[in-house]
């Protein structure tokens, strides 16, 4: 069995070497403030010493998407290497009203809003060109919200692997069973992006359904 | 309030399904769709209606449609890229249309005759 294997991983590299496979693009899609870019951040750092993105509690702060070529991820039985890609917020709806709320003022409200919508349409873009898709959700939040259902249709229609992220399970009020209950039909993993929380299992199973 | 049925929105592109309920969100109109959207069509409504949101006006959508089925009918299987039976979907001006609670197989919604 160990010449056999052996056989099939070195004609699998060859046939990787003569096509230059690409690596399978990951998106990083939720709701603004799900904490996408925290995990993007600790993806990265992780497994890069780098960083993706800066981090706010303001929605949209990702208004553009960034992508992080060549991330190895390597887990106990595996490893990986992914395109990375940190998305901005989906959403149906924006009005710079809620960033006047949060202090802004209205000049910087309005460009704000602009470059959001601007960044949701990149987002939707984006889902015609992956291999994949973590969908992160505020496990302190409702999971039926329109951009989860339509990000998990998305996937479903085009047969691509996802991934929920159940995030901010540090924080007292969380409840990724609602979130399991909600979606059983798709893998979970439940973690702290801003705390490490559970990321050994969350890059096992990104191994495991991205491999 | 209009209730658009399943034979309607069959008989247009999807473009126009997108177009169609753009035109009527932003006239005031809540729609509810009997089959609703494509998952794909539910995402080119969300990009379109991104590029027509402006400022002191028109500040987008609130849609609720409930999460789609696998169909696994024999057709379902066969026509394995068509295999989600979408379902009812209801679609409104986001400042006149308001979730209050979503479940699997129930939505909630508010909805105010001024905006």
């Amino acid at each position: 069995m160990g010449v056999i294997n052996k056989f099939k991983s070195n004609f699998s590299k060859f046939f990787t070497k003569l096509f230059k496979k690409q690596n399978a693009r990951i998106g990083i899609y939720g709701p603004p403030n799900a904490g996408k870019t925290t995990l993007a951040n600790r993806i990265i750092r992780d497994w890069t010493g780098d960083a993706m993105g800066s981090v706010s509690h303001v929605a949209h702060e990702t208004r553009r998407a960034r992508r992080r070529e060549g991330v190895t991820i390597k887990a106990d039985s595996s490893s990986i290497t992914l395109d990375i890609i940190d998305t901005p917020g989906l959403a149906t709806k924006i009005d710079f009203q809620e960033f006047m709320a949060q202090g802004m003022d209205e000049a910087e409200s309005k460009r704000r809003a602009k470059e959001a919508t601007e960044g949701v349409i990149e987002s939707v873009k984006w889902l015609e060109n992956l291999d994949g898709v973590i969908l992160v959700m505020d496990a302190t939040e409702d999971p039926f919200t329109q951009v989860n259902v339509t990000v998990i249709g998305n996937m479903e229609a085009r047969q691509l692997p996802l991934l929920i992220v159940s995030n901010k399970v540090d924080l007292p009020d969380s409840s990724p069973s609602t979130i399991r209950d909600a979606f059983p039909q798709h893998p979970m993993v439940s973690i702290s992006a801003l705390e490490g929380k559970n990321v050994e299992t969350l890059y096992e199973e990104i191994a495991k359904r991205f491999g | 309030m209009d209730l658009i049925s399943e034979h309607r929105l069959s008989e247009m592109a999807p473009v126009e399904k997108v177009r169609f309920i753009i035109d009527e969100v932003m006239s005031g109109k809540i729609l509810v769709l009997e089959k609703g959207l494509s998952p794909e069509e539910e995402a080119s409504l969300i990009e379109m209606t991104m590029t027509l949101i402006e400022p002191d006006g028109f500040s987008g959508i609130e849609m609720e449609s409930y999460p789609s089925e696998v169909d696994t009918s024999f057709f379902g299987k066969i026509l394995k890229k068509n295999a989600l039976k979408t379902r009812l979907t209801v679609i409104g001006p986001a400042d006149q249309l308001k979730t209050l609670k979503k479940d699997r197989d129930m939505i909630s919604a508010l909805v105010s005759a001024s905006k």
